[in-house]
C-alpha cells in the first residue's frame, strides 16, 4: 500500500527514465492493439475462406454477402456512393460528425442530469430506496420504445410561461441519447459521494466544515474516478442513443439514416453497411477516448485507487 | 483541577450501543499547558475513543470534557486542536502543499498567506522540495510528516494524535519520535497522544496515563522526568529503562491479557 520510491525532488535523471519508460510503455501498446487487429482480421478471413471454399455451414454458413472481404469493406468507404457521387466515406463522415453533435450534447444533458440526480439521492438516503428501482426500470425499457414518445411529445414543443420552443429534430434526438448516458452516472454518482474515507470525514469534521464544503473538498473529489468510470460507459451508450434515436425521427443527416438506409439495400451491396458500422464503432471508440483523455488531466489519483 | 489546564476531563463515562460495551468509565484526567501526555493501554481501553472525546469526534455518554475552558464542541468550532490518525488520511488528488494548506483554506486564509505558511511548515517536517508532489508518491514516514505538517499548519494550541506512528517500521518510527519532539519544543503546543508502545509512550511524554480494558478506566499516571531536550541517548540511559518498567508494571497490575502479548512481541528492551 505505501510507495516508497525513492524520489529526488525534480531530478534530472528520475525525469528521463520515467519518459523512456512512457515511451516504451507505449510502444508496446500500439504493439499490442496492432496485434490483435491483426488476429481479428485473421480470424474473419480465415472463417470466410474455410466456410466458403469447404462449404462448411456449422454453426452458420457464410457467404460473400454476410461476411464481405476485409479489405472491400474498407475499399467501399474510397468507392463513389452512388456513382458519380462523392466517395462513401466522406458521406458518412459527414453523417458521423452530425451525430457526433447529437451525442455530444446527449452525453452532456446526460451526465448533468445523471449527476444531479445521484447527488440528491446520496443527500438524502431516504430516496435511496424510494427512487432507484424507478431509475433501474427506466433503463429496461427498451430505447425504441421511448424514441417515439420524446421524439414526437417534443416536436410540438416546449411551453414555458407562454412561450413555445420547438427544439431541432437533432435535439430531440439528443435527449434520446441523454437517456442512456444518465444511468450509469446517477450509479456512479450515489456510489462515488458515498464512498468518502471515514477518516478523512472525521477530519474534516474536526476542521468544522459544513455540508458544502465537504462535499466540495472531499466528496466529489473522491467520487471523481467513480464518475470517470460511468462517463467511459456513458460516452459509448450516447453513441448508441443518438443512432438510434435518429431511427423513429426519421433524420437521415446521420450514422442511424445511414444505417436503416443501407439495411434496406443490404442485398444489392452488404459492403455499404459494414463500412457504415466500421465508421460507427469509431465515433463510438473516439468518444471513449476523449473521456479517458480528461479523465488523465483531471484525476490525480494513486494507481491502485483508479476505479 | 489547574486553571491553565488544556484539557480538562471530568467524569467521563462512554457506553457503544443501547446497554452495550462500556468502553470508558468514569475518566478524570488534566493536561496542562506545554504537557505532553500518552494515553497508552491494550488494544479495547479505550483510549483512542478517548482522544476523539476530546476532539468531540465521538460523544460521551455522560461527563465533561473542557479544552480551553470552553467546551469540546466549542473547541472544535474554534478550531482549538489539530488532528493526527494513525493513517495520514492525505487527500490523493491534492499535492503535499495542497494537503498541508487544507486547514488553511478551511479557515480562509489568503493565498499569499498560506503560501508562506507551508512553507514554513515543509521545513518544519523537513520535506522542503516535495511540495509539488503527490502523497502516493511518498514514503509512508514522509506521508505521516506531512499529516503532522497539516495539523500544525494553523498553530493549534493542542495536538491530538491516535498512534500516529503505529503503521511505520521501527526504525521511521524512532526518527519521527525526535523529529515529534523537536516540534513540540519548537511550537511549544500542547499533546495528547495515543500509543501501544510503552518505549514510544515513555520516550516521548513528561506524563504517561496508563489505561485499564473493559471498561477503560485511567489506572495510573505515571510523570516521566527524563530531562529535556530528549535524544537518541535518552533510550539508553538507566532512568529510561526504570520507567519502562514501571510503566509496563502498571499495564500489568491492570491485568490484560493482551498486555502480556503486547510484552512478548517487544521483547526484552
Amino acid at each position: 500500500m505505501w510507495y516508497a520510491l525513492p524520489v529526488q525532488p525534480g531530478g534530472e535523471a528520475t525525469r528521463a527514465r520515467r519518459a523512456t519508460s512512457w515511451v516504451a510503455a507505449g510502444v508496446v501498446r500500439v504493439a499490442v492493439l496492432v496485434l490483435v487487429f491483426l488476429v481479428l482480421g485473421a480470424l474473419w478471413e480465415g472463417y470466410r475462406w474455410f466456410w466458403i471454399n469447404r462449404d462448411w455451414t456449422v454453426p452458420f454458413e457464410v457467404q460473400d454477402r454476410t461476411m464481405p472481404h476485409l479489405h472491400e469493406i474498407v475499399g467501399q468507404l474510397f468507392r463513389e456512393w452512388p456513382e458519380g457521387g462523392p466517395v462513401l466515406g466522406s458521406t458518412l463522415l459527414d453523417a458521423a460528425l452530425f451525430t457526433a453533435k447529437e451525442a455530444a450534447v446527449g452525453f452532456a444533458i446526460g451526465a448533468v442530469v445523471g449527476f444531479a440526480l445521484g447527488a440528491v439521492i446520496a443527500h438524502f438516503k431516504v430516496l435511496q430506496r424510494g427512487v432507484m428501482p424507478y431509475v433501474v426500470a427506466s433503463q429496461t425499457i427498451p430505447i425504441l420504445a421511448v424514441a417515439p414518445m420524446v421524439v414526437v411529445g417534443l416536436g410540438n414543443g416546449v411551453s414555458v410561461l407562454g412561450h413555445t420552443w420547438v427544439p431541432a429534430d437533432w435535439l430531440r434526438v439528443s435527449v434520446i441519447a441523454a437517456y442512456l448516458t444518465f444511468f450509469p452516472v446517477t450509479i456512479n454518482t450515489v456510489r462515488g459521494l458515498q464512498s468518502a474515507d471515514p477518516l478523512a470525514l472525521e477530519l474534516m469534521h474536526s476542521y468544522a466544515a459544513g455540508r458544502w464544503r465537504v462535499l466540495w473538498r472531499l466528496r466529489l473529489p473522491t467520487a471523481l474516478p467513480y464518475l470517470f468510470a460511468a462517463f467511459r460507459i456513458a460516452a459509448t451508450a450516447s453513441v448508441v442513443g443518438a443512432i438510434v434515436g435518429e431511427l423513429p425521427s426519421s433524420i437521415q443527416s446521420g450514422l442511424g439514416g445511414a444505417i436503416l438506409n443501407f439495411n434496406q439495400y443490404y442485398s444489392a451491396e452488404p459492403k455499404n453497411l459494414w463500412a457504415t458500422n466500421l465508421v460507427a464503432a469509431a465515433l463510438g471508440i473516439s468518444f471513449f477516448l476523449v473521456v479517458v483523455l480528461a479523465e488523465k488531466l483531471v484525476v490525480h489519483r494513486a494507481p491502485e485507487r483508479l476505479v | 483541577m489547574s486553571a491553565e489546564a488544556v484539557v480538562s476531563v471530568r467524569g467521563v463515562t462512554k457506553v457503544f450501543g443501547k446497554g452495550g460495551v462500556t468502553a470508558l468509565k468514569d475518566i478524570d484526567l488534566d493536561v496542562a499547558q506545554g504537557d505532553f501526555v500518552s494515553l497508552i493501554g491494550p488494544s479495547g481501553c479505550g483510549k483512542s475513543t478517548l482522544l476523539r472525546i476530546v476532539g468531540d469526534i465521538t460523544e460521551p455518554t455522560s461527563g465533561d470534557v473542557t479544552v480551553n475552558g470552553k467546551s469540546a464542541r466549542r473547541a472544535r468550532e474554534d478550531r482549538d486542536y489539530g488532528i493526527v490518525f494513525q493513517a495520514p488520511v492525505l487527500f490523493d488528488w491534492r499535492t503535499v502543499a495542497k494537503n498541508i494548506a487544507l486547514p488553511l483554506e478551511m479557515q480562509r486564509w489568503d493565498r499569499g498567506r498560506r503560501q508562506a505558511r507551508v512553507a514554513e511548515m515543509l521545513d518544519l517536517v523537513e520535506l522542503t522540495g516535495f511540495e509539488k508532489l503527490y502523497p502516493w508518491q511518498l514514503s509512508g514516514g514522509m506521508q505521516q510528516r506531512v499529516s503532522i505538517a497539516r495539523a500544525l499548519a494553523f498553530a493549534p494550541p493542542l495536538l491530538l494524535m491516535d498512534e500516529p506512528f503505529g503503521a511505520l517500521d521501527e526504525m521511521t518510527r524512532e526518527r519521527l519520535n525526535l523529529e515529534l519532539l523537536r516540534i513540540w519544543s519548537e511550537t511549544g503546543s500542547t499533546v495528547v497522544f495515543v500509543t501501544h508502545s510503552i518505549s514510544e509512550a515513555v520516550f516521548l511524554s513528561t506524563r504517561v496515563a496508563v489505561m485499564s480494558p473493559r471498561p477503560g478506566r485511567v489506572s495510573a499516571l505515571i510523570g516521566i522526568d527524563l530531562p529535556q531536550p530528549r535524544t537518541v541517548e535518552t533510550r539508553e540511559q538507566p532512568r529510561f529503562f526504570e520507567l519502562v518498567t514501571e510503566v509496563r508494571e502498571a499495564l500489568h497490575a491492570t491485568g490484560a491479557d493482551e498486555v502480556e502479548e503486547q510484552l512478548a512481541a517487544e521483547g526484552p528492551e
